[in-house]
């Protein structure tokens, strides 16, 4: 019953469409599984994507740089191009450049201590200076790394490296590798784990000549733009090496992973499918349960509601459908959230993702609504009569 | 008798309705006048397929008229769209249907109170006109039963609350006892007999039912989509 107790009474809109909704619960299960099936998967999907867009970046994301100088045509941070180290020392001679600290990276192959092998990528900058660090390290210390043989591994790849602790020992292209540092949660979405090393130890582990590396990470005094900055640096170097900001290295990254490899339109494709078949799936149960409440719309009709007032209620009934399959799905979500989130490739969560999947789920719910709309349009009201 | 001296609350001149299309299609009524003024009810009776239902469907701006004019106090409804359709329903016209068409979610008074709703009354006044509306029928003790929990009788008078919680000036009901036993078709008809007293209100019933004769102020009798006798009688049960 609706509340009546003085004042404006509810309108019988809403009763009147909750009421039709929630009578017929096999119905109500099916439109609801629906939704609740279709928002898990745009959840997954884009909740992968966000996931993948941040670990495409990551290495990009924790290194101390303003400006990368990386060899042209890099495409993303794995991709090993050498670069000479005078252009190191042509950055170094720009006004307001305080830093150009080399990396090396490169993928070489693990001998695990009980035998066999596996590929990791080893990553090598000098623990000292501003650079890429290990972070999140949970034993040992980023000092270890400056000592021979010193490498950081993360505690997730303990099986795949065939070690367990600090001390333990492997090879790397015949020379020894000494776990020195233990870090917690540095994944790589490609699975290849990595290996963190000071910069003279990474060239000797992926073979590089002395005087090259593959990035020179460049740090700006304060009060410098770094974009000014980065086109003087890009005048004195030699064509076979760029300039980017961090933002810029970033963007080329993600364009590569996420739209380059096809990564991205995949997880977009199986997203737009998830709306799709929701779509498909509230809107025939939608449409049904018009159907079967035809002539309670026919009286509505005969008694003199506008065409509006109807629509209001199949709207309603939508957007019910939508808020309780969308609590449902974002549990749901959450608990997976929860599930992946020491895998490979954690599934993401973000307020702004929440509120865009609530927003995708009422319109996909008034977007179903529009074939019931258009049947009860079609209404005759003399047809109270015939039945 | 003599007939009220009002104006038509509802006059239909010369009706032609033809329903459906091509081969199929049939004239239901063929040149049809009827004029309905306040404080009668009249009976419209006939054989199945006379006509009836259309007439009351053409008179109560459901359909819209082949060719002639329905008047609802003095205003045409030729070339009237759907939605101006509705809103002469929604302010003037009152159904009353043998099936009752309750809605089976709502309760006895949400049934009523939808009446207003439609209009966007929803003050508190409004709820009292609903319980008010099912007190004239004697449901004052069945406001928040549902129809499920209610017999034939019950329904239908729920049914002519809701007919008549609008103040509609014409109150058109399709075969009203019908589907109800002799004790609760006799109680139905005096509850309408009532309404029909009110000389702002006209009652119009389509009926195959001899039971409800004695009720009615005039008789108006239709075959085959025409009218062919019309007889004024003095009601023997007020």
């Amino acid at each position: 019953m609706q509340g009546h107790s003085g004042g404006r009474l509810m309108p019988l809109v809403f009763t009147l469409a909750s009421r039709n909704l929630f009578h017929d619960r096999v119905r109500l299960i099916a439109t609801v599984i629906g939704i609740v099936f279709s928002i898990i998967l745009v959840t997954v999907q884009i909740g992968l994507f966000l996931s993948f867009e941040r670990m495409v970046t990551t290495m990009i994301d924790h290194a101390d740089a303003d400006l990368w100088i990386v060899p042209r045509g890099t495409k993303c941070f794995e991709d090993p191009s050498l670069l000479d180290e005078r252009e190191r020392f042509r950055a170094l001679s720009i006004e307001g450049v305080t830093a150009a600290t080399p990396l090396v990276i490169g993928f070489a192959e693990w001998r695990l201590p009980e035998g066999g092998a596996t590929p990791v990528f080893v990553v090598g900058s000098n623990p000292d200076k501003p650079g890429l660090r290990p972070w999140n390290v949970i034993a040992g210390g980023l000092d270890q790394l400056s000592t021979k043989d010193a490498v950081a591994v993360d505690k997730s790849y303990f099986e795949r490296l065939g070690v367990s602790e600090l001390g333990d020992i492997a090879e790397i292209r015949q020379r020894k590798a000494r776990v020195a540092a233990i870090t917690e949660g540095i994944r790589s979405f490609t699975t290849t784990p990595y290996v963190f090393t000071s910069f003279d130890q990474a060239r000797t582990y992926i073979g590089v000549a002395t005087n090259k590396a593959t990035y020179f990470l460049v740090r700006i005094a304060p009060g410098y733009d770094a974009e000014s900055v980065r086109d003087r640096i890009a005048d004195n170097i030699k064509d076979d090496a760029e300039v980017l900001t961090t933002e810029e290295f970033r963007v080329r990254s993600r364009a590569f992973w996420l739209f380059g490899t096809g990564a991205g339109a995949a997880l977009f494709a199986g997203a737009l499918l998830g709306i799709i078949v929701g779509t498909v799936i509230v809107a025939q149960t939608l449409y049904s349960s018009t159907k079967d409440h035809l002539n309670e719309f026919a009286t509505l009709r005969a008694i003199g509601s506008s065409s509006a007032y109807i629509i209001k209620v199949i709207l309603w009934q939508a957007l019910l459908s939508a808020v309780v399959g969308f609590l449902i799905a974002a549990g749901i979500g959450l608990i997976i959230v929860y599930l992946t989130a020491n895998t490979a490739l954690p599934v993401i969560m973000t307020p702004g993702l929440m509120v865009g999947l609530l927003v995708l789920t009422v319109v996909m719910c008034a977007v179903s609504a529009i074939s019931a709309i258009l049947e009860v349009m079609r209404i005759d009201p003399a047809m109270v009569f015939t039945r | 008798m003599t007939a009220p001296m009002t104006a038509p609350i509802i006059e239909g001149v010369d009706i032609v309705q033809r329903l459906g299309e091509g081969a199929g299609q049939v004239e239901a009524l063929k040149g049809v006048s009827l004029s309905l003024k306040g404080g009668e009810m009249t009976l419209l009776m006939g054989p199945s397929g006379s006509g009836k239902t259309t007439l009351l469907s053409v008179l109560g701006c459901m359909l819209t008229p082949t060719q002639g004019t329905v008047r609802i106090l003095g205003r045409a409804t030729t070339d009237a769209r759907p939605e101006d359709l509705a809103e002469i329903r929604r302010q003037h016209v009152g159904f009353i249907f043998q099936s009752y068409h309750l809605f089976p979610t709502l309760t006895a008074v949400e049934n009523v109170l939808l009446v207003l709703d439609v209009r966007s009354d929803r003050s508190s006044g409004a709820f009292a006109k609903a319980t008010e509306a099912l007190a004239t029928v004697g449901l004052s003790h069945k406001t928040n039963s549902f129809p499920r929990e209610l017999s034939g009788g019950e329904q239908q008078r729920v049914a002519i609350a809701r007919a008549i919680v609008g103040n509609a000036s014409a109150i058109l009901a399709d075969e009203p006892t019908g589907a109800l036993d002799s004790e609760n078709g006799h109680a139905i008809m005096t509850v309408m007999a009532r309404i029909a007293k009110d000389l702002s209100r006209t009652v119009l019933v389509v009926t195959h039912d001899p039971r409800i004769l004695p009720f009615a102020n005039r008789i108006v009798r239709i075959e085959d989509g025409r009218i062919v006798g019309e007889e004024r009688v003095s009601p023997k049960h007020q």
